[in-house]
C-alpha cells in the first residue's frame, strides 16, 4: 500500500561551531551542544518520504528546517549522516554528480523567490535550461510550457520587477519545474506573501501537483497551511524532529505539549476525516456514499443539508456510515 | 577619566615647554641610526630591470610585454579622437583616414548621455564638447578622453579579476587588503616614480600609473558586492546545478550589476584625476597643459586647461552615476541588433558621413580656428586687476597668516626631540586601541625616524595640521549651517559635491595666481581639497541625530543654539571625527601635489625623485607619507570608535 521511499535520511547532523565533528559524533544533546558555543542546527533527524507525497515540515523559527532540507538538497554539507535519494547516497556524490543530478532530478522554490533581477520571466524560468546547455529555441519553447502552467502566460517579457508578489513566486514555481524534477523542495514558498494570495497559491499549488505527482518536502511555518497541504507533517523543535504523522493524528495524538501547543487552535473538521468518525455498517436510507479520505469539514454542508446517514468507502470497499450528528459533532469540537 | 586628563595636559605643556625651549632641530633622529633604504631599493629596483629573469623571460621583456599590451589599444584610441592615421613622421605626416570629426564625438557623447539617463544628460555631455571646441581645448581634451577610455576599461577589468580571486579564494583576499589599505594611502605621486623607472617616460607609463591609481576602490567594491549577492540566489545557482564559471558569470555578476557600477564610476573619477597628474611623466592633454601653465606662471593657459577639466569631471560623473543608476534597468528589446542599438547606429552614420563630408568642408572635421575664443586675455586681466588693487591687502592677510599662525606651528613641529613624539603616539594608541595600536603607532615612527626624512616628515606634519585645523575650521561651521535648513543643505551640497569630482592639480590654479608659490600657497590649496569631507560629515553626522532626542529636548524648553550644542554635536562627535579623518587623507595627498608650488616637505622629495627617476627615494618619502596616513587613520579611526560606544553605551 505505502508508496517506495523516494528520499530518505538517516541519523543527519548539523553542528554550527568550532568542532562540530567530535559534538555530532558523540551524539551529544541540546544543552552540551549550547554549552560548548556550537548550534545544533539539525540533530539526528531520520525520515523517509514516499514517492508522490507531500511532506511537509513544520517548526518555529530557527528550528532547521531550511537547514534540513538545505541538507537533503545538499547544499549545506551535513555534518554527519546519510542522505538517499533513489537508493543512492548524495553525499557521497562528487561535485559533477551533485550537478548532473541537480539539473535534471531537483527542483527548489525559495522563499524570496530568488528570481535574477536581469533576466526577463522567460529568460528566468529556462535559465536552468540554459546552465544545462540547451539550444534557445527548444529551452524558450519549455519554459513557455510552464509559464502557461502557472498561469502566466503574455508576461513572458516582463522583469521581475514588474510582477506582483504572488506572480514573482509563480515564476520561481514555474522555473523549479522546467527541468522537470523528481523531487520538489519548496522552502517556505508562501510565507513572503499576503494572506489572500497565500491561499489561491495553495490551490494553485495543489492543482499543479494533481497534474504533475511529484515527490514534495514542503516547508512552512504555517499550521493551516501544512493540514492543507500535506499527507504528512514533521514536526521540528530545536533541529530534532518531534512527531512525523498525518495531519489527523497529529491533532488527535500529539507526541507532547509542544505539539499540542501547535496544534490547539486547529478547527478539528479541517483535519478529521471520515474514515475515523465512521460508525460500522451500512443502513438503510443513505443519502450517498464519500470516501473515506475526505475531511469533515469539506463535506459537512452536504451530509448536514442531507439530513440523512452517507456511506463511507474506501478503495471502492464500503466501510461504515456517518451520520449528521457525528460530523455535527466534529464542527463543534467535541467528536472524533 | 580624570587621570588620563591630568597626563594629556601635562604632556600638552610639557610639548610646548619644549617647543619654546629647545632649538629647532634639537634632537632629531642621528645619523647613525639611519637606514640607507632608498639605495636598498634603489639597488633593488636596478637589479630587477638589470639581470631579473624567470628563466629565458628577462624582467625587461616583461614589463616591455605589459607595456605593449596598453599601447595598442591606446594607440588605437589616439587613432580615433586625435591623430587619424597617418603617413610620414612629425610636421610632413599625411593624414590617410582622419580622426572622428568633432561633430560625431558631439553626437556621441549626446547618445552616451540619452543612453545612461535621458537628452537632458545627453545635451550636457554634447555642451560640454561644444565648450571644449569653443575654448579651443579640444585636442588636448581628446588626448585626455582617449587616455580615461582606455584606463577605465583596464582599472575595471583588472579590479574585477582581482575582487573575485579575492572572493573565491580566501588567502589571495588575505594578502589584498592590506595591500588596498596601503595603496590607498600612498599619495599619487609615490605611484610614478617606479612606473617611470619600469616604463620609462610617456603616455604608456602613465596610462599604467593611472590603472593602477585607480584599480583599488574596484577590487574592494567587487569584493563587496559579490559577497552582497543574497545566499539564496546562491542557494538557486547551487540548485540550478551552475558550475563554479556560470555561477559567476550568469548569476553573481549580473546580479551585482548596480553595485559593480558604483566601482566603476569610481575608476572613472580616480582615473581623471591621475591622468592629470600623470602629465608629470608624460601623459599629454589637459593635464600637461595645467603643468606648463604652472612652470609658466601663464595665467590664462592655466585656468582655461584648468577650466576644461572641471567640465570634463563634472560631466563624467553625471554620466558614471547616471550609468550606474542605470545598471540593472535593462528593457527587452527585440529584433536585429541594429534595432536593438538604434543610438550606436546614429554614432557610426554620423561619423562616417562627416567623415566624408570633412573632405570637402574642413569645417565639419575640424572646428574651425576663427570659431574658437580664448579666454586668457580676460583671465590675466582679471589677475593683474586683483593684483594693482588688492595686492596689499592679499600680501597683508598672507603675511600675517604665516607669522602668526603658520610660523610658530612649524616651530613647534620641528622643535619636538623624536623620542617625545614617538613616546605620546605609543601612548595615545595605548589609550585608543590597546597595545596593538600603540606598537604600531611605535613601529610607525620609528619607521620614519630611521628614513632619515624626519625634518621633511615634520614639514609634513605642520602643513598638513595647520591645513586640517583651518579646514576644520570653515568646515564644520558650514557643515553646520548645511545640516540647519534643507535649502542651504542643497546649496552647500551641490558646491561641495563638485569640488569633489575635481582632480587636485586644479586647486593649485588659483591658489598660485592670487599669492604664489610657497607654504601659505599650499596651505589654501590643501583647505580647498580638504574641506569637502569634513563639511559632509558634519552635516551628516548632526542629521542623523534621531529625531525623539531632538523632540526631548524641545520638550525640555532648550532652545535652538542648546539643542545645537548640548544635543546635537555631541551626538555627531563620532561622525565629525570620521570627517576629520578623511579631511586628513585628503590633506596629505594633496600636500604632496604642493610640492609643485615649492614646500619643503615629504611631497617634495617625492617630486624631486620623480624628476631624477630615483626610485628608492620616492618610494621612501612615498611609504613615509603612507605611515603617517595610516597612523593618523588608525588614532582617529580608533577615536571614532571609542567615541560611538560611549554615546551607545550612555544610550
Ligand atoms: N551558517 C550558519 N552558521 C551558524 N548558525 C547557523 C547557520 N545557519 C543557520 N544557523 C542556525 O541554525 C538554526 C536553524 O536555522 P534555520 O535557518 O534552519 O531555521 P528555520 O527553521 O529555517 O527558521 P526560519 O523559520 O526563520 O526560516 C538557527 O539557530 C540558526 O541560527
Ligand atoms: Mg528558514
Amino acid at each position: 500500500m505505502t508508496p517506495p521511499v523516494k528520499l530518505a535520511c538517516r541519523h543527519v547532523w548539523k553542528v554550527y561551531g568550532p568542532h562540530p565533528e567530535r559534538l555530532a559524533a558523540a551524539g551529544a544533546d541540546l544543552d552540551a551542544i549550547r554549552a560548548s558555543g556550537h548550534v545544533g542546527a539539525v540533530r539526528d533527524v531520520s525520515l523517509e518520504v514516499g514517492e508522490g507525497e507531500i511532506f511537509v515540515i513544520m517548526g518555529l523559527s530557527g528550528s532547521g528546517k531550511s537547514t534540513l532540507v538545505r541538507c537533503l538538497s545538499r547544499l549545506v554539507e551535513p555534518t554527519s549522516g546519510e542522505i538517499l535519494y533513489d537508493g543512492e547516497d548524495l553525499l557521497k556524490a562528487s561535485p559533477a554528480r551533485m550537478i548532473e543530478i541537480r539539473r535534471h532530478r531537483m527542483g527548489m522554490v525559495f522563499q524570496n523567490f530568488a528570481l535574477l533581477p536581469h533576466l526577463t520571466v522567460l529568460e528566468n524560468v529556462a535559465f536552468p535550461l540554459e546552465v544545462q546547455g540547451l539550444a534557445r529555441e527548444a529551452r524558450e519553447a519549455r519554459a513557455r510550457e510552464v509559464v502557461a502552467l502557472v498561469g502566466l502566460q503574455g508576461r513572458e517579457r516582463h522583469f521581475p520587477r514588474q510582477l506582483s508578489g504572488g506572480q514573482q513566486q509563480r515564476v520561481g514555481i514555474a522555473r523549479s519545474l522546467a527541468v522537470e524534477p523528481d523531487l520538489w523542495f519548496l522552502d517556505e514558498p508562501f510565507s513572503a506573501l499576503d494572506p489572500l494570495i497565500r491561499r489561491e497559491m495553495q490551490d494553485e499549488f495543489l492543482r499543479i501537483q494533481r497534474q504533475l505527482k511529484k515527490t514534495i518536502v514542503f516547508i512552512t511555518h504555517d499550521f493551516d497551511e501544512a493540514i492543507r497541504l500535506a499527507d504528512r507533517i514533521a514536526i521540528m523543535k530545536d533541529g530534532a524532529l518531534v512527531q512525523v504523522a498525518s495531519p489527523e493524528d497529529l491533532v488527535l495524538a500529539p507526541a507532547d505539549d509542544y505539539v499540542r501547543a501547535f496544534t490547539a487552535h486547529v478547527a478539528r473538521a479541517k483535519v478529521v476525516t471520515l474514515g475515523r468518525i465512521a460508525a460500522a455498517g451500512v443502513p438503510e436510507g443513505i443519502a450517498g456514499t464519500l470516501p473515506a479520505a475526505a475531511r469533515v469539514e469539506d463535506v459537512a454542508e452536504q451530509v448536514v443539508a442531507a439530513n440523512a446517514p452517507f456511506a463511507v468507502e474506501r478503495d471502492g470497499q464500503a466501510v461504515g456510515h456517518v451520520t449528521p450528528a457525528a460530523v455535527i459533532a466534529v464542527l463543534v469540537g467535541r467528536g472524533g | 577619566m580624570m587621570l588620563w586628563r591630568g597626563i594629556w595636559a601635562l604632556l600638552a605643556v610639557a610639548a610646548l615647554v619644549l617647543a619654546v625651549l629647545l632649538p629647532e632641530g634639537w634632537m632629531w633622529p642621528a645619523k647613525e641610526m639611519q637606514l640607507p633604504m632608498a639605495r636598498w631599493i634603489s639597488a633593488g629596483m636596478k637589479w630587477l630591470t638589470d639581470s631579473a629573469a624567470i628563466g629565458p623571460v628577462s624582467f625587461k621583456d616583461l614589463t616591455r610585454g605589459f607595456a605593449a599590451v596598453v599601447e595598442a589599444p591606446y594607440e588605437a584610441a589616439r587613432v580615433l579622437l586625435v591623430d587619424g592615421i597617418t603617413e610620414g613622421k612629425g610636421r610632413r605626416a599625411a593624414t590617410i583616414v582622419p580622426p572622428l570629426s568633432w561633430v560625431a564625438v558631439t553626437v556621441a557623447a549626446v547618445a552616451l548621455g540619452h543612453y545612461a539617463r535621458d537628452l537632458m544628460l545627453g545635451l550636457l555631455a554634447g555642451a560640454l564638447m561644444i565648450y571644449l571646441a569653443v575654448f579651443g581645448q579640444w585636442e588636448s581634451a581628446m588626448v585626455t578622453l582617449a587616455s580615461i577610455v582606455i584606463a577605465v576599461p583596464m582599472g575595471v577589468a583588472g579590479g574585477l579579476a582581482l575582487g573575485i580571486a579575492g572572493w573565491r579564494w580566501k588567502p589571495v583576499e588575505r594578502v589584498l587588503m592590506p595591500l588596498l589599505d596601503l595603496m590607498q594611502t600612498i599619495p599619487t605621486f609615490a605611484y610614478l616614480v617606479p612606473v617611470l623607472v619600469l616604463f620609462g617616460f610617456g603616455p604608456v607609463a602613465a596610462l599604467l600609473a593611472t590603472v593602477i591609481y585607480a584599480m583599488p576602490p574596484m577590487v574592494r567594491v567587487t569584493l563587496v558586492a559579490l559577497r552582497a549577492v543574497p545566499a539564496e540566489i546562491m542557494d538557486f545557482a547551487a540548485m540550478a546545478g551552475c558550475t563554479p564559471g556560470q555561477r559567476m558569470r550568469k548569476v553573481m555578476l549580473p546580479v551585482a550589476l548596480p553595485d559593480l557600477m558604483v566601482g566603476v564610476n569610481q575608476v572613472i573619477m580616480l582615473s581623471l584625476n591621475m591622468v592629470i597628474i600623470a602629465s608629470m611623466i608624460g601623459a599629454g592633454g589637459l593635464g600637461a597643459d595645467v603643468l606648463e601653465s604652472l612652470r609658466r606662471l601663464n595665467i590664462g593657459g592655466g585656468i582655461e586647461a584648468g577650466l576644461a577639466i572641471t567640465a570634463l569631471a563634472v560631466v563624467l560623473d553625471r554620466l558614471g552615476q547616471a550609468l550606474a543608476e542605470r545598471a540593472g534597468g535593462r528593457q527587452a528589446l527585440q529584433g536585429p541588433w541594429w534595432r536593438r542599438h538604434p543610438r550606436l547606429v546614429l554614432v557610426l552614420a554620423v561619423a562616417l558621413a562627416t567623415g566624408l563630408l570633412g573632405l570637402v568642408l574642413p569645417a565639419v572635421q575640424d572646428w574651425p580656428k576663427g570659431w574658437t575664443v580664448t579666454t586668457k586675455g580676460f583671465w590675466s586681466g582679471l589677475m593683474e586687476w586683483i593684483n594693482v588693487n588688492y595686492f596689499d591687502q592679499l600680501e597683508t592677510f598672507r603675511v600675517w597668516m604665516l607669522e602668526h599662525l603658520m610660523l610658530p606651528v612649524k616651530r613647534f613641529f620641528f622643535a619636538l626631540p623624536w623620542p617625545f613624539v614617538l613616546a605620546v603616539l605609543a601612548l595615545a594608541g595605548w589609550r585608543l586601541g590597546g597595545w596593538r595600536l600603540s606598537a604600531l603607532a611605535a613601529a610607525l615612527c620609528l619607521f620614519v625616524a630611521v628614513t632619515g626624512l624626519w625634518e621633511q616628515a615634520m614639514m609634513t606634519l605642520y602643513l598638513c595640521g595647520i591645513s586640517v585645523l583651518v579646514a576644520m575650521a570653515i568646515g564644520v561651521p558650514l557643515g553646520i549651517w548645511a545640516a540647519s535648513s534643507p535649502s542651504a543643505g542643497r546649496g552647500i551640497g551641490g558646491v561641495v559635491d563638485t569640488l569633489q569630482t575635481l582632480p587636485s592639480f586644479v586647486y593649485l590654479i588659483p591658489v598660485v595666481m592670487l599669492f604664489r608659490v610657497g607654504d601659505f600657497s599650499a596651505m589654501v590649496a590643501v583647505v580647498l581639497f580638504a574641506l569637502v569631507p569634513a563639511v559632509k560629515y558634519t552635516a551628516h553626522g548632526l542629521r542623523s541625530v534621531p529625531a525623539e532626542l531632538i523632540e526631548a529636548g524641545v520638550v525640555s524648553g532648550a532652545t535652538r543654539g542648546q539643542i545645537l550644542r548640548k544635543i546635537r554635536l555631541p551626538m555627531a562627535v563620532p561622525m565629525i571625527l570620521l570627517g576629520l579623518n578623511q579631511t586628513i587623507l585628503l590633506a596629505l595627498s594633496m600636500l604632496v601635489i604642493t610640492a609643485l608650488v615649492g614646500t619643503r616637505d615629504l611631497g617634495q622629495e617625492v617630486y624631486i625623485a620623480l624628476t631624477k627617476a630615483d626610485v628608492g627615494r620616492g618610494l621612501v618619502a612615498g611609504l613615509s607619507i603612507a605611515a603617517i596616513a595610516i597612523l593618523a587613520d588608525r588614532l582617529i579611526g580608533a577615536a571614532a570608535k571609542g567615541a560611538r560606544e560611549r554615546l551607545e553605551g550612555a544610550g
